[in-house]
């Protein structure tokens, strides 16, 4: 299985039922199309919309609704649009239930840098600062390493996106929880052996004596 | 009173050097008109403080492309490779400032307010600087009110009077921006006439709004 497919089908088990979920660039996006049966969750898109839907037909696209990428989107039955003040107010306010996000490192302390590689890549943060410090559950999907080095560190490299902790993190490999007491490993993935996966982290994992294997989403596609 | 102008009248009273906040998200609910006449007047060494840059010669694009801007106050220029190859060439002075303390800071001050407290950028760069205050054993960020000369805003509707009513995603940043500019320039889609817009569909009350553009 493609890694990205498998991040996705494991992550879409985390969505619960009547969530308001943000989904970042990149792979969160895939997300969606792996959803448990019966469940229902409703996508902000910080720019300005709740109930973000994909475009339903050919010829649909309207100018004035679009992803925070600029590119055009849909929306459900009972969707509301809502101003920038409107749409941030609900991130750190405690009223978004979950963001999904892509990393380029997390730390030992759970901290995600995702914004900046200073002297490469200036893109500015956007919305990442607020949906990490502010949503209540926040996922980092993302690859286990980049050209073969670990992105679970010590400690971050690259400049922060919070301080705060992130609730889980998802990669080809692994489910590692940061918790207070360090990087607990909670699921591998099929095939895998726990040794591989610790020799893939910078960071000490915390691993107790039966680790289960990954469950997925449903394959949809 | 009318408040009509035609969309050169408007960009001419925008001098060089003005500080100027324009709305839209990656050029949805930009102002194009104004946008495009403010490069064909040859409008220079300006402060823009919006979302981001559009894309490549799209929407704020355009002012990147013809180098207008002198200082930027943005969250996100990932899209414009232009803009981010001028502040790392030093030809651009870019403040980057998180998405919802950016909306916030102009609201605080559209709204008379002294700043902002946030707990967005702690710990981060972002805070560096910055003044960080305890609210009953919470720690928050202050970030300062952000003004400006003039707003351009971006309407899906205005009536005779210049009360706004906006389209879906279009909406974003020009509500507030219109509250924040010492002069607020609307540019709408279709004009109605009065009353044409509900009052529980007004988004931007018309006194609001200083000047609008017309169709011709």
């Amino acid at each position: 299985m493609d890694d990205k497919v498998l991040i996705a089908r494991r992550v879409a088990r985390e969505l619960k039922d009547g969530s308001l979920v943000n989904l970042g660039i990149g792979l969160p996006t895939m997300v969606p199309r792996y959803l448990p049966p019966g469940i229902e969750v409703y996508f902000q898109s910080e720019n300005g919309i709740i109930g973000m839907a994909p475009v339903p037909g050919a010829g649909m696209e309207e100018p004035s609704l679009t992803d925070a990428g600029g590119g055009f989107v849909g929306a459900i039955p009972g969707a509301a649009s809502i101003d920038s003040c409107l749409s941030f107010g609900l991130i750190r306010g405690g009223h978004l239930d979950l963001t999904i996000l892509g990393g380029l490192e997390v730390d030992e302390q759970g901290c995600l840098a995702n914004w900046t590689v200073p002297g490469k890549m200036l893109p500015g943060m956007g919305g990442a600062m607020d949906l990490v410090t502010g949503a209540k559950r926040v996922i980092v999907a993302m690859s286990h390493t980049a050209k073969g080095k670990p992105k679970i560190l010590k400690r971050c490299t690259l400049p922060l996106t919070s301080v705060r902790r992130v609730n889980l993190i998802v990669t080809e490999m692994a489910v590692i929880e940061p918790t207070e007491e360090g990087l607990v490993l909670r699921e591998i993935a099929p095939g895998l052996s726990i040794e591989r996966v610790v020799a893939a982290t910078e960071a000490k994992l915390i691993v107790s004596a039966h680790i289960p294997e990954m469950a997925l989403g449903p394959d949809t596609m | 009173m009318n408040k009509f102008l035609s969309c050169t009248e408007a960009v001419e009273m925008i001098p060089d050097g003005a500080s100027i906040m324009i709305g839209g998200f990656m050029g949805v609910g930009s102002p194009h008109r104004m946008i495009a006449e403010m490069v064909r007047q040859g409008r220079k060494d300006l402060t823009i403080i919006a979302n981001d840059t559009g894309t490549t010669g799209f929407g704020i694009g355009q002012l990147v492309a013809a180098k207008r801007i002198r200082k930027l106050i943005a969250s996100h220029i990932g899209l414009n490779p232009e803009t981010q190859r001028q502040v790392i060439a030093g030809e651009m002075d870019a403040e980057l400032c998180p998405q919802g303390t950016l909306a916030e800071r102009i609201r605080a001050g559209g709204f008379g307010l002294g700043g902002v407290l946030t707990p967005t950028g702690l710990g981060t760069v972002v805070a560096e600087g910055k003044q960080v205050i305890d609210i009953d054993g919470h720690k928050f960020l202050l970030e300062k009110p952000l003004t400006a000369d003039f707003a351009l805003i971006a309407a899906h509707r205005s009536d005779y009077r210049g009360n706004l009513e906006y389209s879906l995603t279009a909406r974003n940043f020009n509500v507030v921006m219109a509250t924040a500019g010492r002069t607020v320039i609307a540019e709408p889609e279709h004009i109605v006439p009065t009353g044409g817009i509900p009052p529980d569909a007004v988004a931007t009350p018309f006194v609001c709004v200083h000047h609008i553009v017309g169709r011709v």
